[in-house]
């Protein structure tokens, strides 16, 4: 494998690069999905459950993503966001709220104070066909309007044409653009057909520069799986160990209950590490998980089962 | 050639129009009036329980969307189906110990209830509504609305007496989770074979074999459970589960010692309505 501090200067030729992820070991899709299974089943109660549900909790990126989007129901997501349980304080706040770029201000304005960040999707989601400068108008947009995240999806079609260098280059010039604002890269893992693919286009994304690798823009089934997870967790990992340097994962879309979300940090902990356990390194992309979270945490801390009819609709 | 084998029915719960073995894995012992061993039920624990309430709530709003002549037809159906198994309730109810006289007896009497609270179906809003004279030009309504999913701890009585508190909780659009019979759960189960096979949507009758006292209390404390029949909970369990049930207001009916054989009358449709109040104006 070449040099990576190489690619650093984001001067590599399509060549190199395309023979650098061309040359990453393939991925044992039976083993992959096994062991994904398998730590799936791990068994979390009582007090280490408690622990997860809040760490959950703390790592949702709230979302709202649809056409009928307004301005009202932003800000009670942004309410919901800073106070998830108004009833009860000590539930921790959630991440970020994710919206659309157009809903930015909005979303800035009811957040502002509460530490709970902006996170904005940009490039055209969810398809991501769009010219270059209208991305990057997008983004810019956004982070004016006070995005503290940044969203973006990759072009799956020259990913799947081979076209690498395109990608890259998208990449790095939308993270040009966001400066410090955090970027993370949506590979639309349900499009790339392959895990040998998505662990290509993850180090693609981290080559590039990317802050975070997301699974999903939750508009394509199908979205965040376990394995998928799994295969990014691994890249960041090597990633890691290879360059010091630590890129978060996002899985997103499809994840509801408590149990997926659970699933996710056993599988964040036995593959990336411990170090990943935190809303800095890992976030879970969802609207209705978070409804459930703290439906199970009323049970753990009442001792009966609640209904839907106690938490707000969203 | 040897001797065929037997084959004998694994008794399991019956949750969403399901089969599922209890969470758990346990089961309980089941034996007949002689005590001899006649099959390993399952032990329900609270987390199919759990499981139930949310079956039964995703069925509620599409139960009682439809209309009472339809609610009717189903629950007819029922008995039909029921009618057809005939032998086999009646070999299972000879197996508690009634005698076959009574068992057949008992049988009839179970799809006769049927019949009768299917005829409910679509005249309970004309018993229970009513037209009100109001002071304005408006047309004044009151109509019967199900209460929502009802929690029943069914009585020892296996098969008439389970009817007779399943009936009347789903003939009007509530979807209910039953508690069986703690000495008699077989029944029980081929009863929800029967509504398996009977045109009843999944998660309308949700039925629970285990022990009661481990299962009431978390119907009765169950926030999304709407109200609670006790007809089987003996007097202890009945008051710890009236009490767990006044937490989110749940409507609780109390055991009345039944003769099960007795004209049911009205009031275990109407302990399970709401009255829904709407104005009108005249003329428009």
């Amino acid at each position: 494998m070449p040099d990576l501090s190489t690619f650093a200067e984001a001067a590599i030729s399509p060549a190199e690069l395309r023979g650098f992820l061309r040359g990453l070991p393939p991925v044992d899709q039976v083993g992959a999905e096994e062991r994904a299974a398998r730590l799936a089943t791990r068994s979390i109660k009582t007090s280490a459950k408690a622990y997860a549900i809040d760490l959950a909790i703390s790592m949702v990126d709230l979302t709202t993503l649809e056409g009928a989007d307004t301005p009202g129901k932003v800000r009670a997501l942004c309410a919901k966001a800073a106070h998830p349980d108004p009833a009860d304080a000590s539930v921790p706040k959630v991440a970020a709220v994710c919206v659309y770029s157009d809903l930015v201000g909005e979303a800035a304005g009811a957040l502002k104070g509460t530490g709970v960040g902006v996170a904005s999707v940009a490039t055209a989601f969810p398809s991501g066909r769009a010219p270059l400068d209208a991305k990057l108008a997008d983004t810019r947009r956004a982070i004016d309007d006070g995005a503290s995240e940044i969203d973006m999806v990759i072009d799956r079609g020259a990913f799947l044409a081979g076209d690498y260098q395109k990608v890259y280059d998208e990449i790095v010039a939308i993270k040009a653009e966001c400066g410090d604002v955090h970027l993370k890269v949506i590979l639309e893992t349900g499009e790339l057909v392959t895990y040998d693919n998505v662990r290509r286009a993850s180090w693609l994304a981290m080559l590039a520069g990317a802050d975070f690798i997301k699974t999903s823009t939750g508009k394509v089934s199908p979205a965040a799986t376990l394995p998928v997870t799994l295969v990014m967790l691994e890249a960041v990992r090597d990633f890691r160990a290879r360059t010091g340097r630590q890129i978060g994962v996002k899985p997103a879309g499809g994840i509801r209950t408590t149990k997926d979300a659970i699933k996710y940090l056993v599988l964040v902990n036995e593959t990336a590490g411990p170090d990943w356990l935190s809303p800095d390194w890992f976030r879970l992309g969802a609207s209705s998980l978070l409804n459930d979270l703290l439906m199970q945490r009323r049970k753990l801390t009442t001792g009966v089962y609640g209904g839907p009819d106690y938490f707000t609709l969203d | 050639m040897s001797e065929r084998l037997s084959v004998r029915k694994t008794y399991k719960l019956f949750i969403g129009g399901a089969f599922p073995r209890s969470e758990s894995g346990r089961t309980v012992i089941v034996n007949d009036a002689k005590g001899r061993l006649l099959a390993n039920a399952a032990r329900a624990s609270r987390k199919d329980v759990r499981d139930a309430v949310v079956a039964a709530r995703k069925a509620q709003s599409g139960w009682a969307a439809r209309t009472g002549y339809n609610r009717g037809q189903i629950l007819y159906r029922i008995a039909e189906m029921l009618e057809g198994r005939r032998g086999q309730f009646v070999e299972e109810l000879r197996d508690t110990g009634l005698g076959k006289a009574a068992a057949a007896a008992e049988v009839d009497a179970a799809i006769d209830r049927w019949v009768w609270y299917a005829g409910w179906a679509d005249k309970i809003a004309q018993v229970t509504g009513s037209a009100n004279a109001v002071s304005g030009p408006f047309f004044n309504f009151s109509t019967p609305e199900p209460t929502g999913v009802v929690g029943v701890v069914a009585p020892d009585s296996p098969l008439l007496g389970l009817v007779s508190v399943i009936a009347p909780v789903i003939v009007t659009g509530n979807t209910a989770v039953v508690v069986a019979s703690e000495p008699g759960p077989l029944p029980a189960i081929t009863l929800a074979e029967v509504l398996a096979t009977s045109d009843v949507p999944g998660g309308v009758v949700n039925l629970l074999t285990g022990h009661r006292a481990e299962l009431a209390p978390w119907l009765a404390s169950h926030q999304d459970v709407n109200a609670i029949d006790l007809a089987g909970a003996p007097d202890d369990l009945a008051a710890d589960c009236a009490r767990a049930a006044a937490d989110n207001l749940k409507r609780v009916r109390r055991p009345a010692a039944g003769d099960w054989t007795a004209d049911p009358g009205t009031a275990r449709m109407t302990a399970f309505l709401e009255t829904k109040t709407v104005w009108h104006p005249v003329g428009v």
